[in-house]
């Protein structure tokens, strides 16, 4: 049988962290005491208007430019309608054929929509606790019913679980970067749904889809699409099909449970919502989610790669996260002369194993080392002042005090034996009293150089130049 | 023509209970309902924008402004069967969502 191909394609809600929900003038709250922000509007009692908080709307449109999409130069919002007690309405508001946006892209994954909406009540389930009336009941609190959602949908073109939790990472970096959510998965600020499917390799077409609900988390974002994808491949495998349905990730047993088969899309009755007019974003709203925006990490990754030199995997590393790019850009501006490439390369390495060794929970921008003192250090090792073994010493005294490399060097004694005569005294001393070991190097086993190198820099603390050393202990054995 | 079982379909979805007759009544005046669509489809309307909305407005919005809600003693007052703060309702796993 051919091998089989994994086709994802994920939907996230965003909530946007604006004062006021979606329609009406209740304020967003988290961990409140239940249903002390609602009113007639989120609680749709008869006769009332929603008006759409223009705030919202400015942030939806900051994300579908951020995310390269086309906004729709008029867009409507349509009445989803179904029966759940976490939305009084009957209906929820949404858009339906004409979103905000659509056709973006970020990274290599192409955006399908980016639409406005407003999310349910939360529900607390009471159990089969046979109180009451001997069945189930569940606590309905409306204080999150009619926050502001903004709805991105990903075409297929995620290839595993771990690229699709990568992508829903930078994703999330995005979008906090723009200041529109608070992005908490745990909190759910950032839910994210996926769709998934296998075909055969090379294939164009689109197996039966199942939808992943309730991963709180990236880890198990990455573990149920696993899960779901070796269950399709294992039906696949015995000949069955898959059907297509919804899946409710546990993730105490990594297992998946099928709910209730989802009404149609045509069972939800879509239809134009009258109590609100067309959205028509103006040419000065897009200036302004334009030029709000700021320099997004796909776009500082290429700088990294394309201007300073940096290679991939730091210059993802730093660009992610806006913290540590801000502290490698400023380390790499004082670093006169210094490629920008061997400051990433101890922003990425020895700091951050430093800091780890250290203990602590912040990262660099919030250890006592400052990005200028970091930038003195690579200086120093760069011309040779000191080694790099000295140089990881220091690193671990500003780790732990914080203060200038100058003065911890000087302190220290760490300063590089500059003075030939000396480091070539030291070699000879060290020559002679391995024998053995000088012996091999002459027979053609350069290996067994360490033993008198590691003598060398036991002798002088570590302050020789380790390439020099070798190069005097060659000449000096004449080969 | 709408047949019974597309009745009772979307009376599933509204959550309707309907007798019979009302089945029967119902399937009659959905279906005369749908009748006048197809008939309004046969005019020439190339040409002619979808109306979604029949006032001319557009970009009606609200500044993020709190304003204050409602005390919960008042909102919970109408609920059949309020708990611990907040509207008590059958569980949907009872019910056919």
């Amino acid at each position: 049988m051919a091998e089989l191909e994994a086709v994802i394609g994920l939907e996230i809600h965003v909530q946007l962290s604006t004062r006021t929900k979606m329609f009406c003038g209740c304020e967003l709250s988290f961990g409140d005491q239940p249903n002390v922000h609602t009113c007639p509007v989120c609680l749709a009692h008869p006769g009332v208007l929603p008006a759409p908080n223009e705030e919202a709307i400015r942030y939806a449109l900051q994300i579908a430019v951020a995310l390269e999409c086309e906004v729709a130069p008029r867009s409507i919002f349509h009445r989803k309608n179904y029966f759940y007690p976490d939305n009084p309405k009957a209906y929820q508001i949404s858009q339906y054929d004409i979103p905000l946006a659509t056709g973006g892209r970020l990274d290599d994954i192409r955006i399908h929509r980016v639409h406005l909406e407003e999310d349910a009540a939360k529900m607390i389930h009471v159990g089969e606790s046979g109180r009451i009336h001997g069945s189930g009941a569940s606590l309905v609190d409306f204080n999150r019913g009619g926050t502001p959602l903004v709805e991105i949908v990903t075409e297929p073109d995620l290839r595993s679980a771990a690229e699709a939790s990568e992508w829903a990472r930078l994703l999330r970096t995005t979008v906090r970067q723009l200041g529109v959510s608070d992005v908490n998965m745990e909190e759910g600020s950032l839910r994210c749904d996926a769709n998934v499917s296998v075909r055969p390799a090379g294939s164009e077409e689109l197996g039966v889809k199942t939808e992943l609900k309730n991963m709180n988390s990236f880890r198990f974002l990455e573990r149920g699409i696993e899960a779901e994808l070796a269950r399709q491949q294992e039906l696949i495998g015995a000949g069955a099909a898959v059907v297509q349905e919804t899946l409710h990730f546990d993730p105490r047993g990594v297992t998946l449970t099928s709910l209730r088969s989802k009404e149609e899309a045509h069972d939800y009755r879509y239809f134009p919502e009258p109590d609100l007019v067309p959205l028509a974003p103006t040419e000065q709203m897009l200036h302004e989610a334009r030029g709000s925006l700021p320099e997004l990490p796909a776009a500082r990754i290429e700088r990294y790669r394309e201007e300073m030199g940096l290679p991939p995997e730091a210059a993802a590393q730093l660009a992610a996260d806006p913290e540590a790019a801000v502290y490698f850009e400023r380390a790499a501006g004082a670093a006169a002369g210094v490629e920008p490439r061997v400051v990433a390369n101890w922003v990425t390495g020895e700091l951050a194993a430093a800091l780890r060794q250290e203990g602590g929970e912040a990262g660099a921008t919030g250890s006592k080392v400052e990005p200028e003192a970091l930038a003195a250090l690579v200086v120093m090792v760069q011309e040779k002042r000191i080694s790099h073994g000295s140089g990881k010493t220091v690193l671990a005294a500003l780790v732990a005090e914080g203060g200038e490399p100058g003065a911890i060097v000087e302190r220290e004694g760490l300063a590089q034996i500059s003075d030939s005569g000396e480091l070539e005294a030291i070699v000879a001393t060290a020559v002679d009293a391995n024998p053995e070991a000088a012996a091999q190097i002459r027979a053609g086993n350069g290996r067994a150089i360490g033993a008198i190198v590691g003598a060398v820099m036991r002798e002088t603390k570590g302050r020789a130049d380790g390439a020099e050393v070798n190069r005097l202990i060659r000449d000096r054995l004449g080969v | 023509m709408i047949d019974r079982e597309q009745v009772l379909h979307v009376a599933r979805l509204a959550r309707l209970r309907l007798d019979e007759a009302e089945v029967e009544k119902m399937a009659g005046e959905l279906s005369g309902i749908l009748e006048h669509v197809d008939r309004i489809g046969e005019l020439d309307l190339d040409g002619v924008e979808p109306t979604s909305h029949v006032v001319e407005l557009e970009n009606v919005l609200r500044p993020d402004r709190p304003r204050p809600s409602w005390p919960r003693d008042v909102v919970l007052e109408p609920a059949p069967d309020p708990a611990d703060g907040a509207f008590r309702a059958p569980s949907p796993q009872a019910d056919s969502q």
